[in-house]
Parts: C-alpha cells; sequence; structure tokens
C-alpha cells in the first residue's frame, strides 16, 4: 500500500524531560521519526518540553513547540497549528498517555485529527490490565494469574488467594513507578497504597510472582496490510524480578532453544496482530527454565527503551520504519537502508553478541539502597558488540565510566565463602562481581544458580573470564595466552596487572605478535548482503572490514557515553550538532560512541560509527586504522575531556582548545595566575592534598567553605562544610573514588549565580545571552531554575561579565567552546568555575537565542572567524521574551536517596518554559516539570533555623493562594508570631497525628523542607523527604525554589498559554 | 588439535578441529540461523554439503535428541566460530562436541566465518577441504576441490521403506526426497494419516494406495540429476491427486512440467527470507534452505504460475499450477528451524484434499 495521502502535517509529542524510565532513547526515536517524515515531504509539528533533545531543533522539525506536555497545551496546539494526524507512539509513555486523553476527551474527532500509527483502541487493549487480560485469554497466552484492584482490601484478598510473593503493577505509569515485588501483607500494603496515588487512573495489577524465570523480550513489527515481523529478541542475564531496564541483557537470546524461541516469537505476533499494531511494539515475556511454560509480562504499543536498543543492536531503524508504516506504507514497501538493497520486511540476523548493562545512579546517591528490582532505577546505559559473549561483557563493563575494567573491580575478596554465598541473594549492580569471587573461591556453579537463578551459559561465560584471569596471574604470557586473552576483550592494563607488566609492555608485545583489534560491520543479515552503512565493531582475531582509506579530511568526534547525573543527552545534542557542522565543512566524520539510547549512535549521523568504549586503548584501536586528521574532544562532557592526553600521546591533534589550555582551567595555581593578570576576583581558597591541609585551609578563609575534587563532573564530591567535622568526612568521601588530582577549598559567597556559554575565535567571542539562576550559589548549576536572559543583576554586572567571558577566552587562547559560572554579589563579579568545553546549557541557550552554538563552534574551531560568519562579537542582544530552564528530578524512583539540593548534582533532566512575560514563563517551566499543585491545598513548612525569617512572606503568600499550612513546633510559632496562620505539628517521633501521618494520609500537597547545612543533616527532615517523594508528594529544599514556585501560582489564572514556535526565533 | 578449511579459490582458514578428524571434501555454504542449529544438522538437505553457521556462538543450549528433523546428522562438515564449553537447557540430552564425535563429522572452529560467509557471498558456494593434516599442498588439493560434484545424494537420504503415520484425516502419500521429520509431523498433527515413500517408489504404485494427497518433499542436490524420479513425477501430475511439494519437491514439479532451474550464486539457507504471496500482497518470514532456483522465464503460463516471490531478490519461490490442484513452495513451512508464519499451508494442502473428495 502506498502512503495515505491525506497525511500532510503530522504533530509529534516528544517525552518530556528526562527521567528514569524515559531517557534519550525518545530523542533517538522522535529524532528518526521525524527525518522519516520530513523524507515524505510531510510538514512536523514537535512539542516536547526538553530543550536539551535533538529533535526540538528547528532543522529537525517544521514547528517546535518546547511547552509544557499537558493535555490543554496539546489542545491549544492543535487549534492553533491545524494538524490533520498525531503520531503518538514514538515519544513514549508521556506521549501516548496524551494521546489517549485527548482521544478520550473526544476532542481529536470534533476536530478531525486523527491518531496515525495505533489507534487509540489498540492502545487501551495493550495498556489497560483488565482489557490486556481479556485481550491474552481470548487468544489463549498465557498471563501470570492476576486481578486489577483499586482498593488495598480487594489487593489483600487476592494475593492470599494466590498466595505471596506477588507482584504490582501499576497502569499507565513509566518505568514501572510505584510497582514493586510484595512478599507479605505488611509489603503489599505499603507498595499498594503508593502504587494506586500514582497510577494515572487508580488501579494496580496484583500479579503471581513468577520471580526466577527467564525474562525475554522480542520487538515486533507490523504494517496495515497484517505484516509482521520480529527485529530481534533479547534475553536478560537477571531473571524475573529486575526490570529489564535495571537488567544486564543479551541479544540474540543465548539459552533458548529454536523450540523456545519460535514459541515465543510465535506468540509476540500474535500479539501484535489481535491487538492491531501499526508499527513497533515490544512484548515481554516470562518463561520458565524447567518446562516450555511462559506468561505474558508486559505488551508496549509503541517504540521504547528496547526498541531503541534492538535498533542499536540490530541495525535496523524500528522508528524509521515505524514513522513510514504510520503513513501508510507496507513492510516490503520500505528499503533496508543499511543494505539499500532489501527491504523492512526481513528480520536482521546477528553474527556477533550484543550485551547491554545499566548505568545505575548509585555514585550519585550513597545514601540509596543499591538493590534491584521491578522498579527501574537506571538513567542510562552502555552497549557492546563483539563476536563472542565474554567479550562484549568485558567492553560494556569498561564502557560504564564507574571505575571498573574487569570482574575484579569490586573487592569481595575479604569475605569468607559463607558470607559471599549469603551475598549471592543481594540482587544490586554487583552482582555479577559477586559471581565472579564465587567461582573463584571454587563454589559450585549449581549453588550460584540455585540462589541467583542466573542461568548456567552465564555464570560459565564469567567462570571463562575468572579462569583468564587466573591464567595470565599464573602462566608465562605467550602469544597464544595473550592472544586468547585479547579475544575475551581483556584491556592491556588489566592484562598488564594480572601479568607484572606495564600496560605498554603489553602494548609493544601485541604489536609484536600482530595481535590487533579489527572491525566488523552491523549489516542487519549476517553478510549475506552487501551493506553500504559503515557501522563497525571490533573483535581479536579476523579480517578487518573498515577501510580506512579517503580523499576527505577526517575527523574523530568522541561522544559522551552512557546517560549519567551530571552528563546527559546535552551531549549528545553537542556532538551530533558538531558531526552535522564538520560534514558541512567537507570533512568525513567518525564517532565512537557506547550508548544505544542516543541519536549520535544512529548509523545516518556520521560518515562512520564505531560502537566502542571510550577508554584510551580502545580509541587508539580507531585511530590506528582511521588515523584522524584530528580530534574534537570538546563536545562530549568530561568523558571526550578525559580522553584528551591520550589522544596527543597517539599523535592525534586535538582540534579546538589545546589541552593545555583546558589543564590551565582546571589547575588552581596556573588558572589563579591568569585571572590575577586580567584582575578578576575569585572566592578566596586552597588547592589541597590531605584532611589536615583541608582543615587548615577552611579556618583561614572562615567556615561555610565549598570543598571539591578538582576534575569535577556534575558536582561529583563536591559539598558545603560549616565545620572541621564536616571537611574530614567529605576528604574521606571525596578520596573513595580514586583521586590523582588535588582537592580544592573554596570561600563560599552566597550571591547570584550567574553563567554563560560563549565561542571563541581566538580575537572575538559570542556570547548568546546571560543566565542567571533563581536558586542562590550552593545549589549545584544543574539543579538550579536557569532564567535567561537574566533579570536581577545590573547592567553594569552584565557588562562586567561580558568582558571577563572575553579576557578568560582569550587568556586561555580559547578555539571552540567556554562555560563561565560567575557569582555576582551586588556589582561584585566573581569568577567560580571556567570549563574550556561545552556545557549543559548549550542547547537551552542555543534553542532560546536561536543562535546555532555548536556549528559556530565548529567553524571557528576550523578557523572561520565570528565576524565573517556574520556575527557582531560580544554580548547579544537580549531576546524579547524569558526562558526559564527548570531541573526535573527522578527522586521517588531512587529508594533512599536524599532529595535535597546542593553542589552535588542530583537532577536527571530538564524542561522549558518560555514567555514573554516572566511569570507566564515560570509557571510553563513548574508545569512542563509536572509539579502540578492542586487538589487538597495543604502543606507542610519545616525550615533551619536560619531560613525561618525568609519563609514568613513566602508562607503568606501560599496562604494568600489558600493553602492550609502545616508547620513543626519551631516553624509554626515563627509563623504564627508573624501573622502567618500555621497548625503546629508533631515531629516524627512524636505520638500520632504527627508529620508522617499527614504524609501518608495523602492530603498533602507540598513539603517545604530546608535541611541543616553540613552533614549533620536532621535525619528527621531526611525521612520526611522521602516518604514525601515516594508518595508523589512535592518537595522543594531550598527557600528561592518555593518562592519561585509560589510566584507561578500567584499566575495560575493564565488560562491561554501563549505558545512559541521556537523554530521562528 | 589444529585444523584447516581450505578453499576452491586458495583461501586457507586455521582454526580448530572439533567433532571427526576425518578429512573430507565438500560444497561450503552459509546458513544464517541463530538458532536450530542441530534441526540444521539433522536436515537431509544438506547431504554432500558442509555447513558454516554464521551466528557465531553455537551450542548453547546442547542436543535434544526430539528437535532431529532426521535420525541423524547429514553434512559432510561443520564450520563455527565457537562451540559453548557447556550447554544450559532443561531438555538438553548431550554436548554438541559429542554429537559430532559420535557421528563421525568433521568440523572446524573458531575461524573468522564472516570472512568465509562474506569470500561465499562474493565468489558464490564453492568446494571446500576441511582436514587436520598440517602438511597439506595446496596444489594437490585444489584439484580435487575443483573435481568434486556433489552427485546423486537422493539417494543417499531417503528412507528404505515406507512407513505409516496413523491418523483420522486425509491420506497423504509423502514422498521422501531427504524429508524433514516435521513435514510427516505437520500433516499428522492437522490429523493427516501420512505414507511416506522411498524417493524411488514408482508413480503407479503410489497411486494404487489412492492417497487424498501427494506431499513431495525437501531434499539434497541439484534437482536435476534426479531424473528418474522426474518422470514418475510427470505422472503424479498427470494424476488428478492434490499436490503440494515443498524445496526439491518443489524444482522436481516444476522439471517434470517441462521448466527449468538453475543454481544460484550463494542459495538462501536461514530463517529470516521474506516471500511475499503474490495473490494476497502478504509477506511472510520463511525457513529457507535451497541452491538451486526455478527460472520463472522458462515457465509456460499455461501450465504454472509464480505464487510466492522473494522480497529480496525477486526469485521464484513458489508455483501455483493452471487447472490443477497443485501448489508448490521453494521455502520450509514445516519450519524446524525457524519461523512458523506460512504452516497455514498445510491447511491449505488439508482443504485442497478434503475439496477434491
Amino acid at each position: 500500500m502506498p502512503r495515505n495521502p491525506d497525511i500532510k502535517k503530522v504533530l509529534m509529542i516528544g517525552s518530556g524531560p528526562i527521567v528514569i524510565g524515559q531517557a534519550a532513547e525518545f530523542d533517538y526515536a522522535g529524532t528518526q521519526a521525524c527525518r522519516s517524515l520530513k523524507e515524505e515531504g510531510i510538514e512536523v509539528v514537535l512539542l516536547n518540553s526538553n530543550p536539551a533533545t535533538i529533535m526540538t531543533d528547528k532543522d529537525i522539525a517544521d514547528k517546535v513547540y518546547i511547552e509544557p506536555l499537558t493535555v490543554e497545551v496539546v489542545e491549544q496546539l492543535i487549534l492553533k497549528e491545524k494538524p490533520d494526524s498525531v503520531l503518538p507512539t514514538l515519544g513514549g509513555q508521556a506521549g501516548l498517555n496524551l494521546a489517549m486523553e485527548l482521544e478520550e476527551r473526544g476532542f481529536l474527532r470534533e476536530h478531525n485529527v486523527r491518531l496515525i500509527g495505533t489507534t487509540s483502541e489498540t492502545i487501551k487493549k495493550a495498556e489497560d490490565r483488565q482489557e490486556f487480560k481479556d485481550t491474552m485469554e481470548k487468544i489463549g497466552e498465557p498471563i501470570a494469574a492476576s486481578l486489577v484492584v483499586r482498593n488495598v482490601e480487594d489487593g489483600i484478598a487476592f494475593s492470599n488467594k494466590i498466595g505471596y510473593p506477588v507482584v504490582l503493577r501499576p497502569a499507565y505509569t513509566l518505568g514501572g513507578s510505584g510497582g514493586g515485588i510484595a512478599n507479605n501483607e505488611e509489603e503489599l500494603i505499603e507498595i499498594l497504597e503508593n502504587g494506586l496515588r500514582l497510577s494515572r487512573v487508580g488501579e494496580v495489577l496484583v500479579e503471581r510472582c513468577i520471580a526466577g524465570w527467564k525474562e525475554i523480550e522480542y520487538e515486533v513489527m507490523r504494517d496495515s496490510a497484517g505484516n509482521c515481523i520480529t527485529v530481534c529478541n533479547m534475553e536478560n542475564i537477571d531473571p524475573v524480578g529486575v526490570h529489564t531496564g535495571d537488567s544486564i541483557v543479551v541479544a540474540p537470546s543465548q539459552t533458548l532453544g529454536d523450540k523456545e524461541y519460535q514459541m515465543l516469537r510465535t506468540s509476540a505476533l500474535n500479539i501484535i496482530t489481535e491487538l492491531g499494531i501499526t508499527g513497533g511494539c515490544n512484548v515481554q515475556y516470562a518463561l520458565n527454565p524447567d518446562s516450555f511454560e511462559y506468561c505474558v509480562i508486559e505488551v508496549n504499543p509503541r517504540v521504547s527503551r528496547s526498541s531503541a536498543l534492538a535498533s542499536k543492536a540490530t541495525g535496523y531503524p524500528i522508528a524509521k520504519v515505524a514513522a513510514k508504516i504510520a503513513l501508510g506504507y507496507t513492510l516490503d514497501e520500505i528499503k533496508n537502508a543499511i543494505t539499500g538493497k532489501t527491504y523492512a520486511s526481513f528480520e536482521p540476523m546477528l553474527d556477533y553478541c550484543v550485551v547491554k548493562i545499566p548505568r545505575l545512579p548509585f555514585d550519585k546517591f550513597i545514601s540509596a539502597k543499591r538493590t534491584l528490582t521491578t522498579q527501574m532505577k537506571a538513567t542510562g546505559e552502555v552497549m557492546s558488540i563483539c563476536n563472542n559473549f565474554e567479550g562484549a561483557l568485558m567492553k560494556a563493563i569498561r564502557s560504564l565510566e564507574q571505575h571498573v575494567d574487569s570482574l575484579m573491580s569490586y573487592d569481595f575478596t575479604k569475605l569468607t565463602e559463607e558470607e559471599l554465598t549469603e551475598q549471592l541473594h543481594i540482587v544490586d549492580d554487583m552482582r555479577i562481581w559477586r559471581i565472579a569471587e564465587a567461582v573463584r573461591r571454587n563454589i559450585p556453579y549449581e549453588t550460584i544458580h540455585e540462589i541467583t537463578r542466573i542461568d548456567l551459559w552465564f555464570i560459565d561465560k564469567i567462570a571463562i573470564l575468572v579462569e583468564m584471569e587466573q591464567a595470565l596471574r599464573e602462566q608465562e604470557l605467550t602469544e597464544e595466552l595473550l592472544k586468547e586473552a585479547k579475544r575475551l576483550e581483556f584491556p592491556d592494563h588489566v592484562i598488564g596487572q594480572l601479568a607484572g607488566k606495564k600496560p605498554e609492555e603489553i602494548r609493544q608485545m601485541r604489536k609484536r605478535w600482530g595481535i590487533t583489534a579489527s572491525y566488523k560491520m552491523v549489516d542487519t543479515c549476517a553478510a549475506e548482503f552487501a551493506a553500504t552503512t559503515p557501522y563497525y565493531y571490533s573483535v581479536y582475531g579476523g579480517e578487518n572490514e573498515a577501510d580506512g582509506t579517503t580523499d576527505k579530511k577526517k575527523v574523530l568526534i568522541l561522544g559522551s557515553g552512557p546517560i549519567r547525573i551530571g552528563q546527559g543527552i546535552e551531549f549528545d545534542f553537542c556532538s551530533v550538532h558538531c558531526t552535522w557542522a564538520f560534514e558541512k565543512e567537507g570533512y568525513e566524520t567518525i564517532i565512537i560512541n557506547n550508548n544505544p539510547e542516543t541519536v549520535s549512535t544512529d548509523f545516518d549521523i556520521a560518515d562512520k560509527l564505531y560502537f566502542e568504549p571510550l577508554t584510551p586503548e580502545d580509541v587508539e584501536n580507531v585511530v590506528d586504522i582511521e588515523k584522524p586528521d584530528g580530534a574534537v574532544v570538546q563536545f562530549g562532557g568530561q568523558t571526550a575531556i578525559k580522553l584528551t592526553e591520550a589522544l596527543i600521546k597517539m599523535g592525534v591533534k586535538i582540534l579546538g582548545t589545546s589541552a593545555e589550555n583546558v589543564d590551565a582551567a582546571e589547575d588552581r595555581e596556573l588558572f589563579d595566575a591568569i585571572l590575577e593578570e586580567c584582575h578578576i576576583p575569585r572566592p578566596k581558597g586552597h588547592t589541597v592534598y590531605t584532611a589536615d591541609e583541608a582543615v587548615r585551609a577552611a579556618n583561614e578563609l572562615g567556615y561555610p567553605v565549598l570543598v571539591r575534587p578538582s576534575y569535577v563532573l556534575g558536582g561529583q564530591g563536591m559539598q558545603i562544610a560549616i565545620n572541621d567535622q564536616d571537611v574530614d568526612q567529605y576528604i574521606g568521601i571525596i578520596n573513595r573514588i580514586a583521586q590523582e588530582h588535588p582537592i580544592l577549598v573554596d570561600k563560599y559567597l552566597q550571591g547570584k549565580e550567574i553563567e554563560v556559554d560563549a565561542v571563541c575565535d581566538g580575537e572575538d567571542i559570542l556570547i548568546p545571552g546571560i543566565m542567571e539562576h533563581i536558586e542562590r550559589a550552593g545549589i549545584h548549576s544543574g539543579d538550579s531554575i536557569s532564567v535567561y536572559p537574566a533579570r536581577t543583576i545590573s547592567d553594569s554586572a552584565k557588562r562586567t561579565i561580558e568582558d571577563y567571558t572575553r579576557k578568560l577566552a582569550k587568556s586561555l587562547h580559547v578555539l571552540g567552546m567556554i562555560n563561565i559560572q560567575f557569582i555576582v554579589c551586588g556589582e561584585e563579579v566573581y569568577v567560580i568555575e571556567v570549563n574550556p568545553r561545552s556545557s549543559r546549557t548549550v542547547p537551552y541557550i542555543s534553542k532560546v537565542t536561536g543562535i546555532p552554538i555548536v556549528p559556530l563552534a565548529t567553524q571557528v574551531i576550523l578557523g572561520h572567524k565570528l565576524k565573517e560568519l556574520g556575527y557582531t562579537p560580544g554580548l547579544q542582544p537580549e531576546a524579547k521574551h524569558y526562558a526559564i530552564k527548570m531541573p526535573v528530578f527522578s527522586f521517588e524512583k531512587i529508594r533512599g536517596a536524599d532529595v535535597s539540593l546542593g553542589p552535588e548534582m542530583k537532577s536527571t533532566g530538564e524542561c522549558l518554559g518560555i514567555s514573554e512575560s516572566f511569570n507566564e514563563a515560570l509557571y510553563k517551566a513548574f508545569l512542563g516539570a509536572g509539579v502540578n499543585l492542586p487538589k487538597h491545598k495543604n502543606m507542610i513548612i519545616t525550615v533551619r533555623d536560619e531560613d525561618k525569617q525568609d519563609i514568613i512572606p513566602i508562607a503568606r503568600r501560599f496562604q494568600n493562594l489558600g493553602y492550609k499550612i502545616y508547620a513543626t513546633r519551631s516553624t509554626a510559632r515563627v509563623l504564627n508570631e508573624n501573622g502567618v496562620k500555621a497548625i503546629r505539628t508533631n515531629k516524627i517521633e512524636q505520638p500520632s497525628p504527627n508529620l508522617m501521618d499527614l504524609i501518608l494520609g495523602h492530603k498533602i500537597d507540598l513539603v517545604i523542607d530546608t535541611p541543616s547545612q553540613g552533614v549533620e543533616k536532621s535525619k528527621d527532615g531526611f525521612i520526611i523527604r522521602r516518604n514525601a517523594i515516594e508518595t508523589g508528594v512535592n518537595v522543594l529544599t531550598a527557600l528561592d525554589t518555593a518562592e519561585a514556585l509560589v510566584t507561578s501560582l500567584e499566575n495560575t489564572d493564565i488560562q491561554k498559554l501563549k505558545l512559541v514556535n521556537i523554530a521562528e526565533i | 588439535m589444529k585444523a584447516f578449511l581450505i578453499l576452491e579459490d586458495g583461501t586457507v582458514f586455521t582454526g580448530t578441529s572439533i567433532g571427526s578428524k576425518r578429512e573430507v571434501i565438500s560444497e561450503i555454504v552459509f546458513n544464517t540461523s541463530m538458532t536450530g542449529y542441530l534441526e540444521v544438522l539433522t536436515d537431509p538437505s544438506y547431504a554432500g554439503q558442509a555447513v558454516c553457521m554464521t551466528y557465531p556462538l553455537i551450542g548453547n543450549y546442547g542436543i535434544c535428541y526430539e528437535d532431529q528433523e532426521s535420525l541423524r546428522p547429514w553434512p559432510d562438515g561443520y564450520i563455527v566460530r565457537e562451540l559453548s564449553r557447556i550447554p544450559s537447557n532443561f531438555r538438553c540430552e548431550d554436548t554438541i562436541q559429542n554429537f559430532l564425535k559420535r557421528y563421525d563429522i568433521p568440523g572446524i572452529a573458531g575461524i573468522d566465518t564472516r570472512a568465509l560467509t562474506r569470500i561465499l557471498r562474493e565468489k558464490g558456494t564453492m568446494n571446500g577441504m576441511i582436514t587436520t593434516d598440517p602438511d597439506f599442498r595446496l596444489e594437490e588439493v585444489l584439484p580435487k576441490l575443483h573435481a568434486y560434484t556433489t552427485g546423486k545424494v537422493v539417494e543417499k537420504v531417503t528412507c528404505e521403506e515406507k512407513t505409516v503415520l496413523k491418523g483420522k484425516g486425509p491420506k497423504v502419500a509423502l514422498m521422501d526426497f531427504g524429508a524433514k521429520e516435521n513435514i510427516a509431523e505437520s500433516l499428522n498433527k492437522r490429523g493427516c494419516q501420512v505414507t511416506v515413500y522411498p524417493a524411488f517408489t514408482k508413480a503407479e504404485e503410489i497411486l494404487k494406495d489412492q492417497p487424498d494427497g501427494i506431499m513431495l518433499s525437501n531434499g539434497p542436490g541439484d534437482p536435476k540429476e534426479c531424473t528418474e524420479i522426474i518422470e514418475e513425477i510427470r505422472k503424479l501430475y498427470d494424476s488428478q491427486v492434490p499436490i503440494f511439494a515443498i524445496c526439491l519437491g518443489h524444482q522436481l514439479m516444476a522439471l517434470a512440467t517441462g521448466a527449468d532451474t538453475k543454481k544460484m550464486k550463494y542459495g538462501h539457507r536461514g530463517g529470516n527470507h521474506p516471500v511475499k504471496d503474490l495473490e494476497t500482497g502478504r509477506v511472510y518470514i520463511s525457513s529457507q534452505n535451497h541452491g538451486y532456483v526455478v527460472d520463472t522465464e522458462t515457465l509456460d503460463p499455461k501450465v504454472a504460475v509464480p505464487a510466492f516471490e522473494n522480497v529480496n531478490d525477486k526469485t521464484n519461490e513458489g508455483l501455483r499450477y493452471v487447472g490443477k490442484n497443485i501448489f508448490t513452495v521453494q521455502f520450509h513451512p514445516e519450519a524446524c528451524p525457524g519461523p512458523q508464519d506460512s504452516g497455514y499451508l498445510f491447511d491449505r494442502f488439508i482443504k485442497m484434499m478434503e475439496v477434491t473428495e
């Protein structure tokens, strides 16, 4: 069937801010879909509240709205833009939920807008627990015994009937929010109450627990003619019980025979057919390891995180094909873009093995429980490809950038065998390392399998790696042994460590014996057809398919690895734009990256894609083959910056700001010298190495002080200390993470925090705009609400900022991007941090000023001058609108994480509010972040002593809005004394009714709780904040945020939001 | 122990010996299935060939004897990247290592199977030798490789005497040219009584048993080598008995009715080939294993018209015979290994037999 000619203008809904469970994969899918639609001449209107995404670029869609994802906004947008169709299945759960609500309201029908891709009936059949169950029963597909409940009592009754443990799954939530496994009635009540609250429709599924079964997924496609294919199947190494997003996953399945493989494949095709899906779909199964018995766990009637993974694992562009199907094409009419010869109606065949490992945020949330459950906790993931499983696992491990490079990276040697066996029961991110240790101690495979339920095949693969460790330790390093170690992807430095040699010696031996990496192509067809798309992975042993010869100049672009807190999708935005800019300049572009969720790892972004770990050795292997003319490191976050030194050693020219100047910005003494020379003040501070020195420095400066390691990422290990004990403790924490660099102790200044991104061509600078943080200095810039243009600092301060930026950029010989953070106290401007590279705010500021910073930076790196590119140097005129970037957190997903904000970054994503009026912009930003204060108009205030005076006017304004205020003793007293009515409530340890009863009673909309500074954070406060978050209550921990919120609430009379098309800026 | 794979073009791969240490010369083909290695090994259509598996990890779930497609493995040799050290599956009865040894199948592991596949793709299927003798002399080996032909292999793989699978439904005569067990199984499961006949049974003998339908099976080798069988098939064509044919059976029927077959460059072997039903436009993913194909240019439209074609290379995947209750397919609706999407063709065959009755 050719494409439906009635479809001319399509509204695509994106997935909003990055949160755990809904991350960069939807930017990838959405971007690919937009490009696929535009290829067909369709006008694309895009709605997404997330400014860091590539899909919200004016190059990707025709009209771009970075507005809150609410029903009201979509309705208004449809009235304004009059699209004829909405494509909801490529924007994750958020987009799907919105489309469903519009459909249910009858709005789409009323305005003659159709849902394309998949009908609302289909979505309902897949998403509604009861309808899904009925549908599966109708076609005889087994599901675990289950019941949809709307109250706790029914849940208890059903669980008693089917027996504990039971799994709880709230309907219409993402990443399994609010779900979990209950082993007894007490746990059931706790999880169920919460789940009922989080579900959009107040429904939770109570289900027979099939924990321990194999978890298998199929990615399926279907077109409107009924043709079905499976793109890929995947097997979770972690059996059922761990969310698939938190599981180590291998593709294709490894322990299934053809009978099992085909049984589940046929089932998946039956399901997609019965549901009538047109597009992509993901089916999850639990398979009894001891029989052919299986259960359908879940169906996602849309592209998902798994489909992004399947696309990268196979080379099959699921989102692109899904978009074409939505337009009416059938699978046999859509060309396979990888081979250029075959069609989309085939099934990819792999001749390699893919391993995905989740990137978990426990390095950021030290207090959080590391246990993995059905509630997803990972912020991102890495993928690796190799022609053997062991090698793929080793590569994935070192791609994580979590100080792990082998199965020896976590030390369990101190445990007794008994303790170790006991600890095998722990299901967390260190499980495979524990299994490796168990293998080292000769604990039988069977025992490990009995406890973990992980298949013996995977345990044996871990054993093969452990045996190689032993061989390298004990045997002479012969050519044969080294060859085998490299086949298993042991890095040179690990081999060296084990064999008692330097990494360089290992490298020499390899060169001598000709043991080098060769590259194979991901071609969707196991070499059956010639492929034209250079998408490569490395193996040891075998023919090299990567062709290094070309006439063009070559540039190597280093990606930013897995999405983690502090290094998110923004850097992928930068990498992709840099790639496109180089391409325009006539370069051959080469990307190395290992994140399957991103646009940069799509096969048609760069001329060549190497899907590889970002370590010096892996990069060097690519360099050896490609011999690039230069490399760009300033767009890939710290991941790329960290590789600078290694690249220089390899003889690769660093394009843009030189390495010495990057160092100068980080090296305290060099940097102080530059500041002095430029007459730029900075908060007083010292560089120290030990705890004693730190305490001495702190006392000399006077508390409070800021303590942090140099070379920071997202404020890792950065803290405000108010006394000697604090300093001692922080130094301890910092040193836990291997530190080769010194520690900085600075005087902490409480002023306005200001941030600029600038491009410098060596002579002139260009500052698109000045951004101001709403929260006072002390809260990480990534967690602060950022306002462009800055509104509370004077014009002369702005001129000073421009002047300092110019001086710093020139003194550091910046060629390309620079990011500077300032503190402004009145007319005084201090510099607090300089990063001569791209930053988190680049996509945001590019979009709201309309200045394409990354392409500009790329052009100046190549020698163009800003003036010749048509720009007037200096600070650009301010825009007429306000654009506010609001951080978004995923605290409810991470049990035990402290939600209070400080110098350590905690947010996972961001959204934008844009408007000519500041208040409307602020309102939109809060709305986009999901802060939707509604129902009860009850709030709790409990603030530390320093904040007691400042809270009074804020509380008064909330009271004026009709809020009933509950407060703890001293806060209540201060408020009442100052004419704000506050109901005094008992603290947690005091008898009921106390604060906890209020929170758990689901009657509270908002908690304002400012934690006391330093490490002596009240335990009470922590518990209050955690419980509030886990019951879905908004929690604010900074007064500035609270004030901004009340300001925005005072403007909720804004009925009709004015929508801004970013593409017109 | 080291093993060597020597190709007709002089390429030598060095790997590790698996299975038998015996030296063997055969036609080298590749299969892209990611599961179902035992089904591939026991598919009689591989007689006279050595199979290279493109999926690099083989033997992961061991040997489950009930998955065999015939009573023994047929390939002359087996070529893999890696054999799993331990198998893991609840049905596993043995390791693939033991299986290859028991049946004396020589093989080679640890070679770059992707490189081999690329050679076969570019240069076409060619002959090769697997040997454990490190002192082979290329100039002696190559002439032997050039001289090798698969020859008449159907006689090696067909059953010796007729057997019956009881059923209450239509009576099907299954001509065994090297039939995969799941063909009889697929019919029997649907209620058919299936009588399996050796390949060289005369048409008269079959027709004398008054079957409701005749099933022509898959099998190995060049269809044109089967001259006697083609003659008998012509007689079956002339009878009014409904006929369904798969793979070699499909090619033989085409030859019997005046069309021609040709050798493909490297064939179709795997479980991901899209075939289009030309009547409905629907596309099915199919299991395939063939190196020859019916040349549609030679079809007499008054006799047979294409019913299925391959979406990728547009080669013929099935024929419908004009004015006859006969349809034939190049792919494998019985699957095993591979997708079961076209299993409905057995239902179509049964319906055809019922209507004819």
